[in-house]
């Protein structure tokens, strides 16, 4: 290139940024600028809704029973009341599929969705503060309050069941592979011990990670405090030589192809592992203590089909249909009664006996819940004291 | 060489794996065709495809149309502002995903358009307009512009040499620019996860299921894919020999050379 | 008899204006080269605007000319940005030499040593599986490459490697998927260089007494120069970028800069953080690629695309 092609180059590039400095000199809008419509008067928002026969239900991917594809739930759902159900695996994580509905949702249009099934934590939260969910009519939910299970009705971080009901609840502790680990695993230190070097997993969700170390230190995430966070680093920053990687959902094929030989998991994740042809993956809850979360279904602001969603909530909420659904996705069934159900008609006694389907007393003593955020730097002093060790 | 299609191979064969929970398991479970029978169960599958085709036939449609003319006003005139363009395709090519697809969604955000299909078709025709450049450029410097010196002197305006003599002779080159482009569009990942919104497209889907499982029918997909272009390239082996067997006969099958008459 | 070559009068004949001359190229290119002004760098630049401002993702962004943020982000920061730049750029540039090992010989070999009518197929032939899409066919090597897997428990057995032994979770694995995926960018250049080359000037050099190597060297090796330069450009370009191999096939410190871009962009949505990373990747890409230009030298960016 010429000088001459070079100083031309330069003018232009001068040129551009004052353009794009005009274009970019309003900013990039905030949440908090782009509420959705406040002050909704919410008796009458669900008298004027309207019966549909569509259902837009946006999950996780093998989050619903499949039996070769058919999933015979939402088939059962629409012969039992006319809504054709378009289902969507599509929500990979919690902040992605956020990311997805916002502008949307602060635009106040339509995002396609009625049903949307959201993790408690920052983005729920922040889905709440904005005003981003419909509220429901729990009149419309009699099935809810007859079998919900005590530890799904009225959480912590939904009190009332406002916005939300369950979907799933999920226990995340340590799975290991009895084959290459012969002595039991009982406790976080395990992640650590030096015999495992370079076959180590753990999550890079940073909120998986910063509470189990939490919880090996004996400290409840709950109440945890700052400093708590950063002692906490230390034991992470002690572990990282012996860990082959911080993974998200793909852990389980990293166990199950023997690289990793004990990691975080989730306990559904190794149920359906032991089905698929892996029955040496064991999940087992630390004596410090396991995680408990939920995943919970939502209808966002917008919603076309509002009143199918909420039939759907009501539907789900069976021994039947929660019976069939968890006797293939195998996490926490928010429906105690459901375990009958699977025992006596499904005639699965591997998922009907299991504590980790069906826990006992005793494990929910031992279950905890994520820290709650107060703000949005109390979110992002999380994140700084947990991101360092995962990115690196 | 063989090394590259090892990947292929392990794909085809669990293709046809059995596996009980839907996902794809390395562990054999028996032989089955029950996915090929069953290709579009999966949901969002079919879809993420279909959606994957269609943006990548409309931006290479698209690319072809607005980066021909660009490619001609670059091959065949001498004007100031070729340098820059030069340049700006250069750039265009050689800029890492990772940034052109952050930047784009920057962009999008601060002039509050909402991702969706109207960005991923945006962002794939501005990447691919560059590889059209290129391709269609290259292809008119092999042709010789002699040709439409002539039928300029011959009467044709511009309009008509360019359709009745430039546009015959590279043809070759936009459609070889058409299907870079498309492979370019229905294979991007990088770009595309920064702004496609709630949009689904088959690289997205792939690599969302990646995590958790992939289903059978992807690598039933991927065996199709892999199958149809090994059809074409068999095909277009075929078809050369039979150009070449037509060209050596119509060599052969000329008027031998005439002497020279002296006057 | 001369009445017949009288020609009717005709207007003199007048040039176009200056406008009618010199405007079609412009018009030809004002949609192509518009869009990508456009929506390429426009956006690009936009990028370094949202570098320099402030905020969060709650109360919003302005822009604040905050030019402090690259310091934070390279000196001051618990994350090592600047492991994960040098890293990047180690991966681009063992990715690029390696791929040239492995394309020159490909290419070479079908455009020398392969009939006519086999050359398109057998082109088209190694591009092929890259038709498949790149994250099936990595996950497929993800499998291959396991620990448990065929390939490692073959190896062991054959005492060729220790016990421990394992490819997948470190930068080789990542350079692997880096080459592998990059190939065709590599190959398919080369070979169109290689193609342009006149057969007869290899004659020459032969009938000037150099054997085979000689040829090679002296001959064609600096006439595929551009083509090298385009697959160099390509694939160190695209690698040292790169989020997915990383992600799909490295562990603990391979983490690269592709991934920094794409974590604090879409996990933790620090937007300002993503664009002065990207913008300092573009920046530091194309100081490398300048400088490569001008020492091996080529005469003209048109050659090259």
């Amino acid at each position: 290139m010429s000088r001459r092609d070079a100083l031309g180059v330069v003018g232009k590039g001068a040129g551009l940024l004052s353009m794009a400095a005009l274009l970019a000199s309003c900013g990039i809008a905030g949440s908090a600028e782009r509420r959705g419509a406040a002050n909704i008067d919410w008796a009458t928002f669900w008298k004027d809704q309207k019966t549909t026969k569509q259902l837009n239900f946006a999950n996780w991917p093998l989050y619903i029973d499949s039996d070769h594809g058919k999933t015979v739930s939402l088939e059962l759902f629409t012969k039992a009341t006319g809504i054709k159900v378009n289902y969507q695996p599509v929500i990979q994580g919690d902040a992605s599929f956020y990311a997805t509905v916002e502008p949307e949702l602060a635009a106040q249009e339509v995002t396609g969705y009625d049903l949307m099934v959201i993790t408690n934590g920052w983005y729920f939260s922040q889905l709440v503060e904005n005003g981003f969910l419909n509220e429901l009519d729990l009149s419309k939910l009699p099935n809810f309050f007859k079998y919900s299970s005590p530890l799904v009705k009225n959480p912590s971080y939904d009190p009332g069941n406002k916005h939300s009901v369950t979907w799933q609840t999920g226990f995340t502790g340590i799975a290991y592979n009895t084959k290459m680990i012969k002595r039991e695993i009982t406790s976080f230190n395990d992640l650590a011990d030096p015999a495992f070097k370079g076959h180590v997993g753990m999550m890079n969700d940073n909120v998986e990670l910063g509470s189990a170390a939490l919880l090996r230190m004996g400290v409840d995430p709950v109440s945890s405090t700052m400093a708590d966070w950063k002692e906490s680093t230390k034991w992470l920053e002690k572990q990282r030589p012996l860990v082959a990687g911080y993974y998200d959902q793909s852990y389980i094929s990293h166990l199950e192809n023997g690289d990793t030989w004990i990691s975080q998991a989730y306990s559904g994740d190794i149920f359906q592992a032991n089905l698929s042809g892996y029955p040496h993956l064991k999940y087992v809850t630390p004596k410090e203590g396991q995680i408990v979360w939920h995943d919970n279904m939502v209808i966002p602001r917008q919603a076309q089909n509002a009143l199918s969603a909420l039939a759907w909530m009501n539907f789900y909420y069976t021994p039947k249909i929660a019976g069939i659904v968890e006797d293939w996705v195998s996490y926490v069934c928010p429906v105690p009664a459901a375990q009958d159900y699977i025992l006596d008609v499904i005639k699965d006694p591997t998922v009907a006996n299991s504590p980790l389907v069906f826990p006992s007393a005793q494990a929910d003593k031992l279950s905890h819940s994520y820290y709650i955020y107060r703000d949005y730097n109390d979110y992002q002093s999380w994140n700084d004291t947990y991101n360092p060790i995962i990115e690196s | 060489m063989g090394i590259t299609f090892v990947p292929i191979i392990v794909m085809m064969l669990y293709s046809f794996n059995n596996a009980p929970t839907s996902r794809i398991t390395f562990a054999w479970n028996g032989f089955t065709t029950y996915w090929y029978r069953n290709l579009t169960q999966v949901n969002g599958l079919t879809h993420a495809f279909l959606i994957s085709l269609e943006v990548a036939i409309l931006s290479s449609l698209i690319s072809v149309i607005v980066g021909t003319p660009v490619a001609l006003a670059l091959g065949r005139f001498r004007f100031w502002g070729k340098g820059p363009i030069n340049a700006i395709v250069f750039a265009d090519i050689a800029a890492p995903a990772i940034v052109v697809g952050a930047a784009s969604l920057s962009f999008f955000l601060s002039i509050n358009l909402n991702t969706g299909l109207i960005t991923i078709l945006i962002a794939h025709v501005a990447f691919n307009i560059a590889y059209v450049v290129v391709v269609v450029r290259a292809r008119l410097s092999g042709m010789d512009s002699a040709i439409e010196d002539a039928a300029r002197d011959l009467g044709a305006n511009a309009w008509t040499t360019f359709t009745k003599v430039t546009l015959p002779l590279i043809w070759p080159g936009l459609l070889a620019a058409f299907l870079l482009a498309f492979a370019m569009s229905v294979d991007d990942y990088v770009i595309t996860s920064f702004i496609a919104g709630s949009t689904v497209t088959f690289p997205l889907f792939v690599y969302g299921a990646a995590k958790v499982g992939l289903p059978p029918q992807v690598l039933c997909f991927g065996t199709l894919i892999f199958l149809v272009g090994l059809i074409v390239a068999l095909a277009n082996g075929a078809l050369n020999r039979h150009q070449l067997a037509r060209a050596t006969t119509e060599d052969s099958l000329a008027a031998p050379a005439q002497p020279v008459s002296s006057s | 008899m001369s009445t017949d070559l009288i020609e009717p009068a005709r207007p003199a004949y007048r040039q176009p204006s200056w406008l009618r001359r010199h405007s079609p190229p412009y018009w030809l290119s004002l949609v192509g080269g518009g869009w990508m002004l456009l929506f390429f760098l426009i956006p690009l630049a936009s990028g370094l605007i949202v570098s320099l401002e402030t905020g969060n993702p709650v109360s919003g962004y302005t822009l604040t000319w905050n030019w402090h943020i690259y310091s934070q982000l390279f000196v001051h920061s618990d994350i090592p940005y600047t492991t994960f730049f040098i890293r990047s750029l180690y991966y681009g540039i063992a990715t690029t030499i390696l791929s040239i090992l492995i394309a020159y010989p490909m290419a070479y070999f079908i455009a020398f040593r392969v009939s006519v009518r086999w050359k398109s197929p057998l082109i088209l032939l190694v591009l092929l599986s890259f038709f498949v899409s790149f994250v099936i066919r990595t996950d497929m090597w993800s499998f291959v490459l396991a620990q448990q897997g065929f390939v490692i428990t073959t190896l062991h057995k054959l005492h060729l490697v220790s016990s421990n032994f394992h490819i997948l979770g470190t930068s080789t694995a990542v350079i692997g998927g880096d080459i592998y995926n990059n190939l065709p960018f590599m190959v398919l250049p080369i070979y169109v260089a290689l193609e342009r080359i006149d057969r007869r000037i290899l004659e020459a050099a032969r009938d000037l007494y150099s054997n085979g190597r000689q040829v090679f060297i002296r001959v064609v090796l600096p006439l595929s120069r551009a083509g090298i330069f385009a697959g160099v450009l390509l694939v160190f370009i695209t690698t040292a970028g790169d989020p997915v191999n990383s992600s799909l096939l490295g562990g603990v410190g391979t983490y690269t800069i592709g991934q920094a871009i794409q974590d604090s962009y879409l996990t933790n949505q620090q937007f300002n953080v993503a664009a002065a990373l990207s913008t300092v990747l573009m920046v530091i890409l194309g100081i490398i690629m300048f400088a490569y230009a001008t020492i091996f030298g080529t005469e003209n960016l048109e050659n090259l695309v």
